[in-house]
């Protein structure tokens, strides 16, 4: 299959300077990027299979001896192109805090505690029809001192691979109504509301294991559309 | 088989910033309860070409040293094949993968052990002068920015096709010098995330 990348897609993208979010103001290039033709360099990318997953990898509450305090849950969806179709055997790793809002990162001084039941990284590949799944549990909002009384929304970090280089997507999973939303400025960082709901996943009741776990569904969608044109109706 | 469509699945999932939490899950080396998927060693005994090591540091707008990047790389083989089967010339049982991944230091500093790779044409048949695609990831960065690695040594480099769309006077930041010394040769390319000599980051 055929593949093209259409530069239009890239809009969906926060700009590289959000002043709100003071991080990037020293290190977002003040240069344009230099608009280029993709060769076979881009348009091929590193083809990860089972290889890197080991059994166990997708769920986080079971890489320790004891279960990890906080809220159960399933984290599930697709990785799909632009076209909606499925991006198979793609690799997805996840990181992120515990239910009290702390990192195991050494540098996150957020005064919550550690849970020696939770690492917070995952790692799965997506199935032939692009479906994957986490089990972990929700983590919580912490404070970042970006700016007065700053809070992050809940949220897991996603790293995924699609079919080439420049479909490569790192991004963060949010859980739908999180009243932080609206503060936040590396959400807000992507300046249209459709896109940015594109980051929030949706509460999948169907999903949902009774007595066990509540299901999230957050489909990921990847740079890449069929290079044939499609007929026009 | 599960329902693939959403009502949210029209356009890309945009980016975010990888932030400064990242190393456990995606560079945890021995400092952490997990393991890495990728190293920065990309060397596999059966690859044939030169072996060389990229060495470089990564600076922000201040010109103060990035220590929480991390910076992946892309190449073809020596022959200029692609470990992907959509490279159709990819000899599908090189363990050669051309893919690395690694986190700046302290210093800013990153590195990874690689071959040097052959020349891959461009869409219009014309031959590249041998490169790297690198892309990088930091706090502070929203979405990550590409860029590439050329070396010093090549004649190529006079030729190529994306370095004669970039601006004389920016081509340097894309060039690794070649060191002397002992061992496998080395590349050096520092990264200027902003400011005098930033690096030159391509749209792709």
């Amino acid at each position: 299959m055929t593949f093209a990348y259409p530069a239009e897609s890239n809009r969906a993208h926060p700009a590289p300077l959000s002043p709100a979010y003071k991080s990037s103001i020293k290190r977002a290039p003040q240069k344009p990027l230099i608009l280029m033709r993709h060769t076979l360099s881009e348009l091929t990318g590193p083809v990860y299979g089972h290889e890197t997953v080991r059994e166990g990898d997708s769920d986080l509450t079971t890489q320790h001896t004891g279960e990890p305090l906080g809220e159960r849950i399933i984290v599930h969806g697709h990785v799909l192109d632009e076209d909606g179709r499925g991006v198979p055997n793609s690799l997805l790793e996840i990181w992120q805090a515990n239910a009290c809002g702390r990192y195991i990162h050494v540098r996150d001084q957020h005064p919550a505690p550690l849970d020696p039941n939770f690492t917070g990284a995952g790692r799965a590949q997506s199935d032939a029809s692009g479906y994957y799944r986490f089990v972990t549990v929700k983590p919580g909002a912490y404070p970042w001192g970006n700016h007065h009384n700053a809070w992050r929304p809940a949220h897991i970090h996603f790293s995924v691979f699609g079919h080439s280089f420049v479909s490569r997507l790192v991004t963060q999973m949010y859980f739908p109504g999180d009243p932080l939303f609206e503060f936040d400025p590396i959400f807000n960082s992507v300046p249209d509301e459709k896109a940015r709901m594109r980051m929030v996943s949706s509460f999948d009741l169907e999903s949902t294991q009774p007595e066990w776990a509540l299901c999230y569904r957050f489909n990921i969608v990847l740079r890449g559309k069929n290079a044939t044109p499609m007929e026009q109706k | 088989m599960r329902e693939t469509t959403q009502e949210t699945t029209h356009g890309i999932t945009p980016s975010q910033t990888v932030g400064p939490f990242f190393k456990y899950g995606l560079t945890p080396g021995d400092k952490y309860d997990w393991n890495d998927a990728f190293t920065n060693n990309l060397v596999t005994s059966d690859a044939s070409g030169e072996r060389i090591r990229i060495e470089g540091r990564v600076f922000d707008g201040d010109g103060q040293p990035v220590p929480d990047a991390m910076l992946e790389v892309w190449q073809a083989d020596a022959q200029g094949r692609f470990a992907d089967p959509k490279d159709q010339r990819a000899l599908p049982n090189a363990a050669f993968r051309g893919f690395g991944r690694c986190g700046t230091d302290e210093n800013g500093a990153y590195a990874f052990d690689t071959i040097k790779p052959g020349q891959v044409a461009d869409p219009d048949g014309k031959p590249q002068a041998p490169h790297i695609l690198l892309a990088v990831f930091a706090r502070g960065m929203l979405r990550h920015l590409y860029t590439r690695i050329y070396f010093g040594d090549e004649a190529a480099n006079a030729a190529d096709p994306v370095l004669a769309i970039v601006p004389d006077e920016r081509r340097a930041t894309l060039i690794a010098a070649r060191e002397s010394g002992n061992g496998n040769p080395v590349y050096r390319l520092d990264l200027r995330l902003q400011g005098d000599n930033e690096t030159v980051f391509f749209e792709v």
